[in-house]
């Protein structure tokens, strides 16, 4: 359906400031500041297998915890608002507990939890990127909800990458909220007009590379693609499926040491650069630090460029495009399985109400009527071939590609790649912008490692 | 004793809204103190020791000296402007003093989210509206590079404080008498000695006050940079108490946060000390 009402571009300028003030400064609307937590084994999110079967609607009771009518207070990021937002209001229309949900800045929420934390004020739940949780998790913050989640009749088919995040010292204390993936989303209609085949998306980084090149070729305001160069969370989730599809790591196992000089990282912040020297990508790729990098495609005058999954819905219509898996320089498919995590705190005095709530988000109903139906990328790999999933073979894409993806882990993963003044976003602004040489980038690369050291 | 239930109520806020959150800001300064895991520990001079290490101290401290100096050179001197054209009169002086003003009343941080999103190649209109009337081909990335940054934040901060200061110069320039103008004018002085050796001398009091403030809020410039440049591009454009908040919110270390903190609080008092003594010392030449 196409939209009948298009909102003036005045408009809708001051509609995205009036948003962005909503979500704070500078805070990304997708999983970029959000971003990754992390163990390169594969994880098992959502992958579809099945075709999808005739199955009656699922019934929207669920039974865990308590539902005796209280108030559970909970915070959750803007970057995730919406998703959340549908699901609290599910919630509370069908059960007698309530959840009181406050939207945080995205930016802000470490700083106000570690406050609150402080304050002995924290809510009944917390959702967080999954980047935060090992860091939150190893300071006490959440209640062990590890028999809970063993509890879940459904508990084997659960996204685990959320929940190794969530886990310390074998004692798991969260459980998958908003699942989000990195993909490449293009413009069939500028590989058209470019002489590019629009149902042959690129297999390598390489032919990513040429076709965005060849799309450039269109001038006017058509640019071969597009990335966030000022914005860490950005590249991570973005730019790291490509050296996992190479069969590289980015960090160790206990994410305490970087690896991300190898010469594969080093050919990836290559391609990158060529673009950028090239005019290959919007100029204002260098100063892109997150609030808008999903903005230009959407736009339809971008070829091609990596895109949050749980993004692939607010494209409009009007722009004809396809989804593709990230690949290495010479083929493979990764992608970055970020989103929320959840857990209950621990000094919550409702924490039987609170896991009614969190069982719920989890059931079929949940994760098909609101999460699945709203364009998102359920939690669950038994439901992921569901209905409104198959109608959409973009969906489907994104499903397959969770299965190879990865979700690293390392307690100060925000402070060395998040922050917009850390060590990762001075070695990737040196590769890519600065010109650096490759044992420049070795000693920015110590630097990361030294920062995950927490130094 | 009436006099110390006069001064109570005073020293009552004082004592918690300065002293306690100083001792406060002192102990966790000599602490290991994480944010979310509270205090651990006296472990001075820990983190004190730690601020000369810090790689993006002294590139803080210096970039925080350079904008001090270009906005506070910038705001007095169109402070002084704006002030002595509204005081030259004329049928406008009420509107241009209203408009002038205007900016003052917007919270800086408002101010700064207007800015970004006017000069953001993505929602912005400046960009399209200089390409529509193809004065520039490519948009221009006012936060592309450190120059660009530092001078589209001056911009906005000129735009926003101008009017403040001209108000503050305005009252100082009305307590002139005008007599003194009128012999100046017998004398046969022409305009630039009646302002140099007239105006300036008898403004002392006002620019000082201006000159103080303009300095103090420099030096603690947060909001705007954290909004519009986040510190960049390549770290061009930390200032110190976005070292503060680093430290503080993203490294979670409230101890290093609250050393640097002190030495700021440190510098602060000897730099206002030195003025406020220039200034008395003045006066009783």
């Amino acid at each position: 359906m196409r939209n009948k009402f298009r909102m003036p571009p005045a408009l809708a300028t001051l509609a995205t400031l009036a948003m962005v003030a909503v979500v704070g400064c500078g805070s990304t609307a997708a999983t970029p500041t959000a971003a990754p937590v992390a163990t390169p084994a594969p994880t098992d999110v959502p992958v579809a297998t099945a075709p999808p079967a005739a199955t009656p609607a699922p019934s929207v009771a669920f039974s865990a915890g308590t539902d005796d009518g209280k108030t559970i207070t909970m915070w959750t990021r803007a970057a995730t608002q919406f998703q959340a937002t549908a699901l609290v209001a599910a919630y509370n229309a069908t059960h007698k507990n309530q959840v009181n949900l406050t939207i945080v800045p995205t930016d802000d929420m470490q700083a106000k939890v570690g406050a609150a934390a402080g304050a002995g004020s924290l809510p009944d739940i917390i959702s967080g990127d999954v980047v935060f949780m090992p860091n939150w998790t190893s300071q006490g913050l959440f209640t062990d909800i590890t028999s809970k989640i063993s509890a879940l009749p459904f508990a084997s088919t659960l996204a685990s990458g959320p929940i190794k995040a969530s886990t310390t010292a074998g004692k798991a204390y969260g459980v998958p909220f908003i699942m989000d993936l990195s993909v490449w989303v293009y413009n069939k209609d500028l590989f058209t007009k470019a002489g590019l085949d629009p149902n042959k998306p690129p297999t390598t980084l390489k032919e990513f590379d040429t076709d965005a090149r060849a799309v450039n070729k269109l001038g006017g305001s058509v640019k071969g693609s597009f990335f966030g160069g000022n914005c860490g969370g950005c590249e991570v989730f973005t730019w790291w499926p490509s050296i996992w599809a190479d069969g590289q790591q980015v960090m160790s196992a206990d994410g305490t040491s970087s690896m991300l000089n190898s010469d594969e990282a080093k050919a990836v912040y290559a391609i990158y650069a060529g673009e950028f020297k090239d005019g290959i990508v919007a100029a204002s790729s260098k100063t892109e630090t997150g609030p808008t990098w999903v903005s230009f495609f959407p736009k339809g005058n971008i070829g091609i460029m990596p895109y949050p999954g749980s993004l692939l819905g607010s494209i409009p219509s009007t722009v004809n495009f396809g989804v593709a898996p990230i690949a290495g320089l010479n083929g493979g498919q990764s992608t970055f399985v970020g989103g929320d995590a959840v857990g209950i705190t621990a000094n919550s005095k409702v924490s039987d109400e609170a896991w009614n709530f969190l069982a719920w988000t989890l059931s079929d109903y949940a994760q098909v009527e609101i999460v699945a139906k709203g364009g998102n990328i359920v939690a669950r790999s038994d439901l992921a071939n569901n209905k409104y999933a198959a109608a959409d073979p973009r969906t489907v894409t994104v499903n397959q590609v969770a299965a190879k993806g990865v979700t690293p882990l390392a307690k100060n993963f925000g402070q060395t790649f998040n922050d917009p003044n850390g060590p990762w976003l001075v070695l990737t602004r040196d590769a890519v912008f600065n010109g650096a040489s490759s044992s420049k980038i070795d000693s920015d690369n110590a630097a990361v490692t030294k920062s995950l050291a927490g130094q | 004793m009436l006099g110390l239930l006069y001064a109570a109520p005073t020293a009552l806020f004082v004592a918690v809204f300065f002293t306690a959150p100083l001792v406060l800001v002192t102990r966790m300064s000599a602490s290991e103190w994480p944010l979310i895991a509270g205090d651990k520990g006296f472990n001075f001079p820990d983190n004190y020791s730690a601020i000369e290490s810090n790689s993006l101290f002294w590139p803080a401290v210096w970039f925080t000296v350079e904008y001090t100096v270009l906005v506070t050179v910038l705001l007095i001197g169109m402070g002084l402007g704006l002030a002595l054209l509204i005081q030259a009169g004329g049928k406008w002086k009420g509107f241009l003093r209203t408009s002038f003003l205007f900016p003052s009343a917007m919270g800086l941080a408002s101010a700064s989210l207007l800015f970004w999103g006017l000069y953001s190649d993505s929602i912005g209109p400046i960009n399209p509206i200089l390409q529509q009337l193809q004065i520039t081909h490519d948009p221009i990335q006012f936060l592309g590079d450190p120059l660009s940054a530092l001078l589209s934040t001056t911009f906005l901060i000129v735009w926003r404080f101008a009017g403040f200061y001209m108000l503050i110069l305005l009252v100082g320039l009305q307590a002139i008498p005008h007599d003194l103008y009128e012999a100046a004018a017998i004398d046969g002085a022409n305009k630039w000695h009646t302002f140099r050796y007239i105006t300036i001398p008898l403004l002392r009091r006002s620019l000082a006050l201006s000159l103080i403030l303009c300095i103090t809020g420099s030096l603690l410039a947060f909001d705007q940079f954290y909004i519009l440049t986040k510190g960049g591009p390549d770290n061009s454009t930390i200032t110190v108490v976005q070292l503060i908040y680093r430290e503080a919110f993203q490294r979670l270390n409230l101890g290093t946060a609250a050393a640097i903190s002190i030495v700021v609080l440190a510098v602060l008092v000897v730099l206002n000390t030195v003025q406020f003594r220039a200034l008395r010392g003045s006066e009783e030449a």
